[in-house]
């Protein structure tokens, strides 16, 4: 293998029934900016069923390039068809860099196809930056349980490849004057190993996006119950919010996982992270530290999150939060 | 039906604590368990073992003391465990740890193959899609709860962010599983008592049919450059108040904050 | 002798403590609340062999030693001392009598139902006015010739109402004093057996405790165990057994109220504290020893009984000196140490009071 042959920035753009996921657009914003740097170019790979008018809109959020595939076997997504497709497109464009986003098909896909073209891979990385001095991608990643960070290299193999978190990186601002080319490309399946049958896929009704909030008011091992945490809803409503919790009150059944905030869950920044009777283990403070304002309830004055929080007051949850509330739906008035 | 369910022994991540002077991980006392995900992989595979018979081993790939939770398993209900462990295994990022479990894998012969979606410690989900690539199996990952048909078929609910999915997918494949799609059984106490009678087959790479090159450190596509604590934020305030002089704390915070 | 653990019993170790996490300690306030059996956790012990550790498996047990089961008790004892004492009334005071004097038709019967936690034992021998003193025992047994007739009552029985089989011990000579005391094993249905009034008590409110009542009882002929007259000898020979139970769950008290004071005080300095968790080990490693000369199988009378007294009082200290270091909320149900202060107590007294325990240590040395 000559590392010299390889070239260019493909970034995998996940859609999910013809809809473009975010991540994918986020990670054509940090590609554009790892592709400035390099002088080289951004391939969008966009792959599925009759998604080719949306192919554009790629373009015009940093792609230029756009390779698309189109077959019936990409319209709902199953690793064998995805990864033969992105092995194949690997192996003949031969970029530099790929990266995928690290939501659950990201991550079903990224390790099959870095097996399958033998290279390696650098998975939930959160921050993504090429070394001046040999113009080697640096991948970094938190690590055991978010306690510490990993630079991740990959020196002799290529492409080199990175899965990276949903809501880390920005998108650019779209910009329709962009030019670019679309390249319809055909990929040569091999069906017979399409062994995995989609029967259907099942959406949870309320569709709530909880890194999208502005607000969140997030409750822990401390908020106890379902009770507690219409207290936590009470508020949230009047803070125009949204409730998130720790990964305790997930396992515990009382709130739904897409609720969930920290290593395991999503990554949050609003403007305003609540925690109540959270005690801010590490993994859960990976996914909100980055809050723009923390306030912290709990009745333990040395849990962890009090030292993270902009604000921690020590107390009950349970008689403070109600009052808040009250108190806020008069400020508000 | 033959499963076998990869496992790793991983530090309690949730026990690991910072030392807030220098900036390092502590790691003086920190318990060594089973991967969580990896536990709810062997309660399914005592399940199916359960309900349609099975026979269930386990592997790891590790130092010698990952003998602990291979005894676990055991004590949980496992009929055989495997150790793999050989100098030539050190410093294996995820391609090189498929690779020897791929080789190990053959050797035992599988209809099931069972990994945890992803290990506390380095939690990358990456083994076992690649154990499957290597293989050349289907995989699906994310598994929430599934079927078997009692003759080759699995009908799986698979995790999604928005939803889930249900796939079928015929044996031989693999599987992810999440620790909360199966709430692991209790060691039996005899299970305890007997487990210590049973043997631990520890394998080295001369066991395993692979190229050694692809092994460890040396077949590792990929190297840690560095590794460093995360910045500690500073400490802001931290009230002991009455709950109504709290609420005055807030609100005042928030409006300076023009967040209401 | 080996303090340190052997890997088997780390990991048993390992399993009783999540057990107890996540079984057993959420619901210890609100059995204490409500004096309420924990039925539900009976079952799930029952279900992974912690109703029959010690039993052998030729018996439906589970073959494991007298450590372990020692083990178990203080585990459970550490978030709920009412699960502690269900299970050590069962093992200890049901169970091993049967295993230790049984004829093997008994054994047979009885420990595969006992041993597997289908069944839950008791073992009644106080009587109103026959607890330290055992030999006062008024209950008697007439041998009717194809049964026994027993007529009499018992108090304060541990497991009472939800056991289905109870050792119990009854007067067959009067004439000859405590050599003529019997034990029977006498099952729930048997006609002309019932129970009486249930005790409300200080602490450990979860377990039942109740009076046995025995109007012309009739237990059939087999039911005898062990030889008639030998009593009052297996009665003390089982209460050193039981002993190490209550030291087990003496222990695991006081180190419940250690792990809950360390929570609550946590980062500031607490030089009493070191005194505590001192004494605390010391009465483990009594507890150890004497779990470990019944597992070698040495007399270990007088080690049951140290242990005993001196856990039940490391618990007494513990858990009041717990609830200062709480201040006013630990003298509230908001903070568990009001409930193992609670439990505490009663380690001072069944199975032998603090005083027996003392008389039974100092007769070992003047003899």
């Amino acid at each position: 293998m000559n590392k010299e042959d390889y070239k260019n920035i493909f970034v995998f753009v996940e859609q999910r029934e013809g809809k473009i996921q975010n991540v994918g657009l986020e990670l054509l914003g940090k590609a554009r900016e790892l592709a400035d740097n390099l002088k080289e170019e951004v391939y969008a790979m966009f792959l599925g069923n009759n998604i080719k008018n949306q192919a554009q809109e790629l373009i015009s959020f940093g792609a230029d390039k756009v390779i698309l595939v189109e077959d019936e076997s990409l319209g709902v997504y199953t690793t064998e068809p995805y990864t033969q497709a992105i092995a194949q497109i690997i192996n003949d464009k031969k970029p530099s860099i790929v990266l995928i986003g690290s939501t659950t098909i990201g991550r079903d896909l990224g390790p099959r196809v870095s097996a399958r073209v033998n290279t390696g891979l650098t998975a939930d990385c959160t921050k993504l930056e090429i070394n001046p001095e040999d113009k080697e991608l640096w991948s970094t990643r938190p690590a055991f349980g978010g306690n510490l960070m990993a630079t991740i290299v990959c020196s002799n193999h290529r492409p080199q490849m990175s899965t990276v978190r949903p809501g880390v990186m920005q998108r650019m601002a779209q910009d329709s004057s962009r030019k670019g080319e679309v390249i319809d490309y055909k990929v040569e399946f091999h069906r017979d190993k399409f062994k995995v049958k989609v029967l259907e896929t099942v959406k949870k009704e309320a569709n709530i996006d909880i890194t999208e909030a502005k607000v969140l008011v997030s409750g822990g091992r401390g908020v106890g119950s379902k009770e507690g945490f219409k207290k936590l809803e009470a508020l949230a409503e009047v803070l125009r919010g949204e409730v998130s919790s720790s990964r305790a009150m997930v396992d515990a059944g009382i709130i739904d996982h897409e609720r969930q905030v920290g290593q395991t869950g999503k990554t949050v920044r609003p403007n305003l992270y609540l925690a109540c009777g959270i005690s801010g283990a590490i993994q859960h403070v990976a996914g909100m530290e980055s809050s723009e304002f923390i306030v912290a309830i709990n009745k333990d004055k040395y849990a962890p999150i009090m030292q993270l929080a902009d604000l921690g007051i020590v107390g009950d949850l349970q008689k403070i939060v109600p009052m808040l509330t009250e108190r806020i739906k008069q400020e508000i008035k | 039906m033959n499963i076998v369910v990869c496992i790793k022994q991983v530090p309690d991540t949730t026990e690991v604590k910072i030392d807030p002077k220098t900036g390092t991980l502590i790691r003086e006392g920190v318990p060594s368990i089973m991967n969580p995900d990896d536990k709810g992989g062997l309660e399914l595979a005592l399940r199916l073992k359960d309900e349609f018979g099975a026979k269930v081993t386990v592997i790891t790939m590790g130092l010698p003391q990952a003998e602990a939770i291979l005894r676990e398993s055991l004590a949980m209900g496992a009929d055989r465990a495997i150790l793999l462990t050989d100098r030539k295994l050190g410093g294996a990022d995820t391609l090189a740890t498929s690779y020897a479990l791929s080789g190990a894998l053959r050797e035992l012969g599988y209809d099931l193959v069972i990994t945890g979606r992803q290990a506390i410690d380095g939690d990358t989900a990456q083994v076992g899609p690649e154990l499957a690539e290597h293989l050349d199996i289907p995989q699906v990952t994310y598994l929430e709860d599934c079927k078997f048909d009692g003759k080759k078929t699995f009908t799986i609910k698979k995790q999604l962010e928005d939803g889930y999915q249900m796939v079928q997918v015929d044996m031989p494949c693999l599987v992810s599983v999440l620790a909360s799609s199966y709430k692991p059984r209790y060691m039996s106490v005899s299970g305890i008592v007997e487990c210590f009678d049973k043997e631990i087959e520890t394998w080295t790479v001369d066991n395993i049919k692979v190229e050694e090159e692809k092994l460890g450190k040396k077949g590792s596509p990929t190297n840690v450059k560095k590794s460093f604590a995360k910045a500690v934020k500073g400490q802001g305030e931290v009230i002991e108040v009455e709950p109504e002089e709290a609420v005055n704390i807030i609100v005042n915070k928030l409006k300076e904050k023009h967040i209401i | 002798m080996d303090f340190s653990l052997t890997k088997q019993e780390n990991l048993f170790l390992q399993m009783i403590r999540e057990f107890a996490e996540n079984e057993v300690k959420p619901l210890a306030a609100e059995i204490d609340e409500q004096e309420r059996f924990p039925m539900e956790t009976v079952e799930k012990m029952a279900k992974i062999g912690i109703m029959g550790i010690p039993i052998p498996k030729q018996y439906g047990g589970q073959g494991g030693s007298t450590q372990m089961y020692s083990m178990a008790v203080e585990e459970l004892s550490r978030v709920c001392a009412t699960t502690g004492v269900v299970v050590s009334a069962h093992t200890s005071l049901c169970a091993e009598p049967i295993l230790m004097f049984g004829t093997e038709a008994q054994k047979q019967q009885y420990l595969p139902k006992l041993a597997s936690g289908e069944w839950i034992g008791a073992f009644g021998l106080t009587e109103p006015n026959a607890g330290t003193d055992a030999a006062m025992q008024q209950t008697t047994a007439i041998d009717a010739g194809d049964k026994w007739i027993l007529n009499g009552s018992k108090i304060f029985i541990t497991n009472a109402s939800y056991a289905d089989v109870y050792v119990v011990f009854a007067m067959t000579d009067k004439s000859l004093g405590t050599k003529g005391i019997s034990a029977f094993i006498v099952e729930k249905g048997f006609k002309g057996f019932s129970i009486g009034k249930k005790e409300k008590k200080l602490g450990i409110r979860g377990s039942a405790t109740c009076e046995l009542v025995f109007e012309n009882c009739e237990v059939p002929k087999e039911n005898l165990l062990g030889k008639e007259g030998k009593g009052f000898k297996i009665a003390m020979m089982t209460l050193d057994g039981g002993r190490l139970g209550i030291a087990s769950q003496a222990l695991g008290i006081a180190q419940g109220a250690m792990d809950e004071t360390v929570k609550y005080v946590k980062e500031r300095t607490q030089f009493q504290l070191a005194d505590l968790e001192t004494k605390i080990n010391a009465a483990r490693f009594l507890v150890r020893s004497a779990a470990e000369r019944i597992d070698k199988g040495l007399p270990h009378s007088k080690d049951a009984a140290m242990a005993k007294l001196y856990a039940a009082e490391v618990a007494m200290e513990m858990t009041t000196k717990a609830i200062q270091f709480h201040g006013g909320y630990g003298y509230t149900r908001e903070y568990p140490v009001e409930r193992m202060f609670r439990d505490a107590k009663i380690t001072e007294i069944y199975e032998g009071t603090s005083e027996v325990q003392r008389m039974v240590i100092a007769a070992s040395l003047l003899k």
